[in-house]
């Protein structure tokens, strides 16, 4: 106990009669430290933001994209191919069982107005499904309805950021008069606050109204009865091999797919995107962690060596340290000490330096970051261990030294 | 109920009915520099009572250095036996040196060995640093020293601020520090000018008046002829073993 605190006093002493040496010997941990926070901030924050978008979609989501073309062996992007119809959400809401909802829309931008303001943002034409399907429910009025579905109605159920825009905050705008490209929608509804998707896109800031309304009277009358997407929500999530198959049957049927040839549409799953997500996330970090690890063991053996350096300078200090009576051992912790003194205070400046880091990249880049607890108690205590590893050989050489041997040396 | 015979006591040798704080009996050194075997000690014999001032003198390379670093638990004999106050030291374990060293022993060297950059007052507390003196006594027994050897007020000086003899006085404070049986002093006055070698000599004294055992190494003739005792060593023997004056502290 005593000895710790003598040969800890011992330890500050001698590393603060070199500031210069120590901070530069210091800085490999704290460079690699600090790697190693701001690395897994940047990595866990991703994941934390991917993971909280997928949850806002709802993991019992399956979408049908329209398929790729393939011209010349170039295989265009998804959209490029044959369009996915109202018919086959239809069909599939017809001949699929299990299902929660079906939905799909078809979006532009567009300018809105109400009153003096005015907002551009995204115009949605959705089946009266789409809020069920998607777990998105009203907060004020309803959503929209079949029978104003099937008479192209012109009413308009606002996202928060767009009420907010066009009426100010917190006002209530259902019964208001909104004017879409000049067509006047009378606003029926107020959507819950779904917040932002990992991607930074403010998913609020949308205004849906009925599909066929949107076909006929907003969107151009071009592709009548297509659709950009379809999505299937599942009463369980075990359904969903199943209900891929089963999809997947019925599309490749109704766009006449002939066996042995690709399939013209997409289909993903949410569930298959989270994982998909979260392995990249996760790959990401751990790739960032190793390069932010190499950095810490370089640091290491920037201790190491400077600690060798130091017992052959201090031999004769240590001999007389020994001709007055300390043991091996007070010397082993004495340079023990040292080094792990460098590593963790290294370590301690690295914490503070990758805090800050990822807060500055965060606001720079707008990339989400968090500063995990456990990075930063395991790179304390590893850098620590830094400390002791590289340490322990040159503080054993120290030690093992014949006091008469130290002191004639020059 | 079960008779428990009675733990059998350990029977402790008695302890050398003896005075002597050292004792040796054909002590031998041999250093291996190489194929060749270098034989500094070639077998010493002596005694040295508790409260004798003893000078050792011999041409260089006898091996007087060798001796006193071996007297001083720095260095173990090759052979022979080594009793310091009657307690048999040449077979010890490093660390078991490093208490005698600490508890028993005082070393002073030719170029004083103090710590650099280190200020007065914390070289004499080394030793303490490694002793059993509780924490809160170090820095006043450290200072007492100190003062004992007329350097009270340099506590906060650094060797590079002392002057030679200045150092040498810090040496001898951190070898009294610990209040040892014995002081080994291996020419202490090499380094020093003759007027600053003469007061280092009479602070030795002092502390011989005081009770203290002192082994030390001169090749100053006046100074051996000073001592009460004079050991004349030549090639790894002492060849001489001459009482000059009757022992100070001993009866007449
Ligand atoms: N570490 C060593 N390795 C090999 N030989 C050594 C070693 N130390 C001393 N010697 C040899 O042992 C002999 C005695 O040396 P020592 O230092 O004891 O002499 P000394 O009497 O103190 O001489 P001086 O008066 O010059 O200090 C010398 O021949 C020396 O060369
Ligand atoms: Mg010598």
């Amino acid at each position: 106990m005593k000895l710790w605190l003598v040969t800890i006093r011992l330890a500050l002493r001698s590393l603060r009669r070199n500031p210069l040496r120590s901070g530069l010997t210091s800085l490999g941990v704290i460079v690699g430290v600090g790697a190693v926070i701001s690395m897994v901030s940047l990595g866990q924050g991703a994941r934390a933001a991917l993971q909280e978008q997928i949850a806002s979609v709802g993991t019992n989501m399956v979408m049908i994209f329209p398929g790729t073309t393939t011209t010349g062996g170039a295989r265009a992007g998804w959209g490029s191919g044959k369009r996915l119809t109202v018919g086959d959400a239809r069909a599939i809401e017809r001949q699929i069982e299990g299902l929660h909802g079906v939905s799909y829309h078809r979006r532009d931008v567009a300018q809105v107005q109400a009153g003096g303001a005015n907002w551009t943002t995204t115009i949605w034409g959705v089946p009266p499904g789409y809020s069920r399907v998607r777990e998105w429910p009203v907060a004020a009025g309803e959503f929209i309805s079949q029978t104003q579905n099937d008479t192209a109605a012109k009413v308009a159920v606002l996202g928060t950021s767009v009420a907010a825009q066009l009426f100010g905050e917190g006002v209530d705008p259902v019964g208001a008069t909104i004017r879409i490209k000049d067509v006047p929608f009378q606003v029926i509804g107020l959507l819950t606050s779904k917040g932002q998707s990992a991607y930074g896109q403010d998913q609020d800031d949308a205004v849906f109204i009925p599909f066929t309304t949107a076909e006929r009277k907003v969107l151009g009358t071009q592709n009548l009865g297509t659709v950009d997407m379809i999505q299937v929500s599942m009463a369980s999530q075990n359904d969903e091999p199943w209900v891929v198959e089963q999809l997947t049957d019925l599309l490749r049927q109704r766009r006449r797919i002939q066996p042995g040839q690709d399939d013209d549409f997409g289909i993903r799953t949410m569930s298959e995107m989270a994982e998909t997500a979260d392995t990249m996330a996760r790959v990401m970090s751990n790739l960032l962690l190793a390069i932010a690890s190499i950095s810490l063991l370089v640091g290491g053996i920037g201790i190491m060596n400077i600690l060798l350096v130091s017992v052959t300078e201090r031999t004769r200090e240590i001999g007389i340290r020994m001709a007055v009576g300390a043991k091996a051992r007070h010397i082993l912790a004495q340079f023990l000490c040292e080094a792990v003194t460098l590593s963790a205070a290294g370590g301690i400046a690295g914490i503070a330096i990758g805090i800050g880091v990822s807060h500055v990249i965060s606001r720079v880049s707008g990339w989400p970051t968090l500063v995990s607890p456990l990075a930063v108690v395991g790179s304390f205590l590893f850098s620590a261990a830094v400390g002791v590893f590289f340490g322990f050989y040159p503080a054993r050489k120290a030690s093992r030294l014949n006091p008469i041997a130290a002191l004639r040396h020059d | 109920m079960v008779d428990v015979p009675p733990p059998r006591r350990r029977i402790e040798p008695p302890a050398t009915v003896s005075t002597a704080v050292i004792l040796t009996r054909g002590l031998t050194r041999t250093y291996q520099a190489g194929d060749v075997a270098v034989h500094a000690l070639r077998g010493v014999d002596l005694r040295i009572e508790a409260g004798e001032y003893v000078a050792v003198m011999g041409p260089s390379g006898c091996g007087k250095s060798t001796l006193m670093n071996t007297l001083g638990c720095l260095d173990s004999p090759t052979g022979g036996v080594y009793e310091l106050l009657g307690r048999d030291v040449s077979r010890l374990t490093p660390d078991e040196l490093a208490t005698v060293r600490n508890r028993t022993l005082g070393f002073v060297f030719q170029d004083f060995n103090l710590l650099p950059r280190t200020s007065a007052i914390e070289n004499v507390e080394l030793p303490l640093l490694y002793s059993s003196v509780p924490p809160a006594e170090q820095r006043p027994r450290a200072r007492a020293a100190l003062a004992r050897v007329g350097l009270a007020g340099r506590e906060a000086s650094t060797p590079t601020q002392l002057s030679g003899g200045q150092q040498q006085r810090v040496a001898i404070a951190r070898a009294l520090v610990t209040e040892p049986a014995l002081l080994l002093a291996d020419e202490p006055t090499g380094n020093l000018d003759s007027q600053t070698s003469i007061e280092i000599l009479a602070l030795l004294r002092e502390q011989h008046a005081r009770g203290l055992t002192i082994v030390m190494v001169t090749h100053d003739d006046e100074v051996g002829a000073q001592a009460e005792r004079l050991l004349l060593m030549r090639d790894g023997t002492v060849v001489e073993d001459r009482r000059q004056r009757p022992r100070s502290g001993a009866p007449a």
